[in-house]
This record gives structure tokens, sequence and C-alpha cells, in this order.
């Protein structure tokens, strides 16, 4: 056995010591950011929680959450676990919606983040005999540093192309022979779309699988990557709070990404109450880190809305699934009683060739929500006749209600005509707030 | 041979019309025809203009959004019978009349009429060859 793991002996580990490896761990890990950082002491201390009441995974709901406003707060220093000497490295989150976060990392963090991507690289088939070509950003973001020291641990030999210049990808790609691509999925899909334009057929280059993460995407534009560029695509989750890339990968099963759970406890909770929810349910992920030392948080909201499947998997890993993030938290709406993410939204316009410009208003008329979605058109679709219009408005509704679930009427506008703003646009326009109604 | 035609999109808002009559009014432009498709959210206001390039650039500089259109201009005599006999033409060679509509004004014996068809040029040729005169821009101007 033993083919696709890197850590056969944590990839596989049964579950019974798992959870007994997760809990002593936790006790350490406790006990650790008690003593070191003195933000979550005082958190801890206002909830009355001592290190001593947490003697395992069992007592992990006792401890109290992290939010990003947290780490925003504790900015630079506050949650750091270990001397500045200590530490080997700064990554750093794009910080769009406010402050920057800055993660720190020792040695021993940078190596067991560089472990949990040479899982996923090894996964998907990656050996030493591969050529890994690693185009996500390098720099604080963590996508480059992150894949390109898995690369080195698996011993790929590794392209550090970091992201652009899409002629030299595709030239390096093809005199080099790169046969793992790791970006992201929108990247890969204008390379795919880039080299069928000068005409390469996707047998034309050597390239097997790829990694691709840090936005969201749908199966369809997976199709379209594998399709264009002759491989399978495979998927890989991380926050740079928690590590980076890494912290959840795809095996060759794809049915859901597996936690590295020797290093990183998750919870689902309910967002709304923090509730701890039992597997299989919808909730926002929460995640424990075991091991880190420089930046060692301890039940850290992601905001990301996913389900966690325990569920036997054949690739042998016991690892616990989680589905692709469904959307924010903190963007979540319930419209006739489904949840709603933007983010889906999103990236069903980015599927069908639209600018991720939009507005949604969701109103209430006679008991029953309206739901509502205003896009840009393409230049090309406007003409002189109506139907035109209202044809790419049914072909956008169906994609809309296949994600969704629920049938939005949509309404393309003008190009340019929804106000663009600075920083975080103001995509929902929810009416029902005006009635009072608990949305 | 086919005439220009200004089509712009509309959102069923206040206001958005009085920003295309306003633009076209204030470059000193003149509309000879004009006719509106409309749905529930929106229009395609089409315009036939002295100056359709002028046009253009007036109403996108006041953020509409515009594209030109190529449509097949016809000349008849103002007599019952006239546009009957151009649509039978069209009928008998199977050709689809998407939308139509009259110039605004009418000199002397002639009326104008617009026609968009899938084919202008095979349009044009039918029409030519059953003796209907077709415009061309210049006569746009003068009319």
């Amino acid at each position: 056995m033993a083919k696709n793991y890197f850590q056969p002996e944590q990839e596989t580990m049964p579950l019974e010591e798992l959870r007994k490896l997760q809990s002593e761990k936790l006790v350490r890990q406790v006990k650790h950011v008690y003593e070191n950082v003195k933000y979550y002491r005082d958190l801890m201390d206002a909830k009355g929680v001592k290190p001593e009441d947490i003697k395992g995974i069992e007592d992990l709901h006792k401890l109290p959450f992290l939010k990003k406003d947290d780490l925003r707060e504790a900015y630079p220093y506050g949650l750091l676990g270990t001397d500045l000497k200590d530490c080997v490295r700064i990554q750093s989150t794009s910080g769009t919606t406010g402050k920057r976060v800055v993660a720190f990392y020792t040695q021993k963090d940078i190596d067991m983040w560089e472990d949990c991507c040479a899982r996923a690289l090894v996964a998907v088939g990656a050996t030493s005999e591969d050529v890994c070509q690693v185009c996500y950003g390098y720099g604080l973001f963590t996508g480059g540093a992150g894949l390109h020291g898995g690369s080195h641990k698996v011993g790929s030999l590794t392209l550090p192309m970091s992201s652009g210049n899409t002629d030299r990808q595709i030239q390096f790609m093809m005199d080099l022979n790169s046969t793992i691509l790791c970006c992201t999925p929108s990247y890969a899909a204008y390379i795919g779309e880039t080299l069928r334009e000068k005409g390469y057929k996707p047998e034309d280059n050597k390239l097997k699988a790829g990694i691709f993460g840090a936005e969201p995407w749908t199966e369809e534009m997976r199709r379209d990557i594998e399709k264009n560029l002759g491989i399978k695509a495979y998927d890989i989750y991380g926050l740079t709070e928690i590590s980076g890339p890494g912290v959840a990968f795809e095996c060759e099963e794809q049915r859901g990404m597996h936690i590295n759970e020797d290093h990183f406890i998750a919870e689902i909770i309910n967002p709304e109450t923090g509730e701890v929810l039992p597997i299989g349910e919808k909730g926002e992920l929460v995640f424990t880190s075991l091991d880190k030392e420089a930046f060692p948080l301890l039940r850290y909201r992601t905001r990301d809305i996913c389900v966690l499947s325990r569920e036997k998997c054949s690739c042998g890993r016991t690892f616990v699934r989680m589905t692709k993030p469904l959307g924010r938290s903190d963007d979540m709406m319930i419209i006739r009683g489904v949840n709603v993410f933007p983010s889906q939204i999103e990236s069903v316009l980015l599927n069908c060739g639209y600018a991720p410009n939009y507005q949604i208003i969701v109103d209430r008329v006679n008991n029953t929500d309206t739901f509502d979605i205003n896009v840009e058109m393409k230049e090309e679709d406007f003409s002189d006749i109506p139907t035109g219009i209202t044809n790419r408005e049914k072909e956008l509704q169906s994609a809309m209600k296949a994600m969704l679930g629920i049938n939005p009427k949509i309404h393309l506008v003008a190009p340019k005509s929804i106000t663009r703003s600075e920083g975080k646009a103001v995509r929902v326009i929810d009416k029902r707030k005006r009635l009072g109604i608990n949305i | 041979m086919a005439i220009k035609q200004i089509s712009i999109f509309v959102e069923n808002k206040e206001g958005k019309l009085v920003t295309i009559t306003d633009s076209i009014a204030n470059a000193g432009i003149d509309i000879r025809a004009l006719s509106v498709a409309d749905t529930q959210d929106f229009g395609i206001f089409r315009l036939i203009v002295t100056d359709p390039q002028r046009a253009k650039e007036a109403l996108e500089s006041s953020g509409c959004f515009v594209s030109i259109t190529q449509v097949v201009g016809v000349s008849i005599p103002d007599e019952p019978g006239s546009l009957a006999k151009i649509v039978n033409i069209l009928a008998r060679y199977n050709i689809n009349i998407e939308y139509m509509y009259a110039f605004i004004a009418v000199s002397g014996k002639e009326a104008s009429v617009v026609l968009r068809v899938a084919d202008n040029e095979t349009a044009e040729k039918i029409l030519t060859e059953n003796g209907v005169k077709l415009l061309e821009e210049k006569d746009i101007v003068s009319l």
C-alpha cells in the first residue's frame, strides 16, 4: 500500500489513535497558549477556564473562540506564542476587508506546513520524478511559499514561477515538461484558455494533475480546466491564520478535502449561537491548531460555511473530509428557506463569463421572498433586439438555479452601470429588514 | 447601401429617456425616425439620425450604452398599398422582418420605412430588383 501517501503513519492513523493524539496535543497546546499568549489567557480567564480544565478533545468546547477581529486587535504581536527571535518567517493575508493579519512561523511551524502541502502533492500523484510548476503568487501570500516548500519536501523539481507572465509560464511548461501545476483555479483556466488560443491541444503538454485553491470555484470550472489542460484538477484549502494552503486537500476520490487532523482539530458550529453541531450538519468551520508554536490559534472561527464527513474514504486516509466552503458565515442570506451566499453567485457569474459585479435585491411580497440579481451584460450580448438579452437572462437564471437550488430573477443591465465602490462593495440589498423580519 | 441605426439600452428607470433626448439635442443632431422595443425591465431605443457617429459619441459620453446596427431603408410612394407591396416581396423570398418602423418626416409624395432583417444584402438586392427605391446615408440628412 502507501502509494499516494507522504506520511502514511499519520494519514491513515486509526481513528481511536488519532483522537488520543489530538487530546494529548490539545492539552499541551492549551498550556503553551495560556502561558505565552496574554491575549488568549485574558479570554480564558474571562470565561473562567483554566488549562487544567482541558483534559482532552471532549473539553474543547469550553475554550473561547477567536475571531478575525481579535486578530486585528492583537495586531501585530498580540497572539505571538514564542519569542520573536525564535520566529523565522512572516506571511500575511491580502487585507482586502480591513487591516492585514500577519502570522508568524518558527522553523518547526514551517516544516509542519510544508509537510501538509507535501501530503496534498503526493495525494495527486507527485513524486521525485515530477516537475512541479508553482504559479501561485510568491511573497507575503501563503500560496507560493506553501506549495513551493511542499514540492521540495516531495523532492519534485520545483519551478518557482510565481503568478503572471502567462507566455513565460507556457514556455517553461512546454520546454521543461511540467507535470504538476499549482495555482488559483482562475489562473489555471486562463492558462488553459491561452494554450488553446496558441493552438496547443490538451495532449501537447506533459501535465498530469493540478492543485488549485485560494478562491471559490465550481465543478463546471473544474471540468473546463481538466478538458483544456488534459489533467485531473484537485482542490486544496487553507488559511494564513492557521498556516496556509494544505490545511485540507483532496485525494483521488475527490469527495471533499481531508483535513490534516494530526495538526488541526476541526469543529462545525452554528454561526449565530456558537453551539457545536454534530458531524454532517452545515455550519461555520472552526480550527484549533495543535502544533503551531509561533501563532497558536485555538478555536479560530474561519467564517467559512461547510459540512464535515467521517464516511470512510477509499483512499485509506482516516482524516475527516470537508466540503468546499459554501460561503462566508457573515454573508449568508436565507431566501425562501434556502441558504444563499454571494460567493456562490459570484462563481456562477465568473463561470458564465460575466464580470463579478452584481447586486442582489431581496424583498418580501405577499409573504414570499423575492430574489432579484442585477448583472452587467457583456458588451457583445447587446443588440437592437430584446430577445438577445432576455435569452441570456434565461441562461444565467438556469445556471443560478443549478448552483443555488432556487430561481432568482436575473436582470441584465448596461456594462459599468453598477456602482463600483472602494473596498467592500455593497452586493446585497435586503429590503426585508424594513419589515422587521428576522433574517 | 444599408443605413446606420443607433440602438440604445434603456433601463426602465426614471430620467433615462431624458438623458438620451437631451444629449442628442445638445449635440445638435436631428432625429429622422425612431422606435422603441420594450420588455418589463428595459427598452431598446432605436434611432435614425443625421450623424450616427457623433450621436453615438454624445450618448456614450453621457453614460448611455449604445451600439450601431445596419438596417435597410426604403423610400416608397405615399399611397395605399405601398407598404403591402414591399412586405409581399420579402415574404415571397422568405425574408423575415425582425421589426420595422416609419420615418417621422414625410416629404412630398414619398414615405420612408426602416426594415430590420437578418441579411441586409439579400434583402436589398431583392428589393432593388423589384423596383423598390433604397435609402442611403446621404438621403437621411436631406430628408
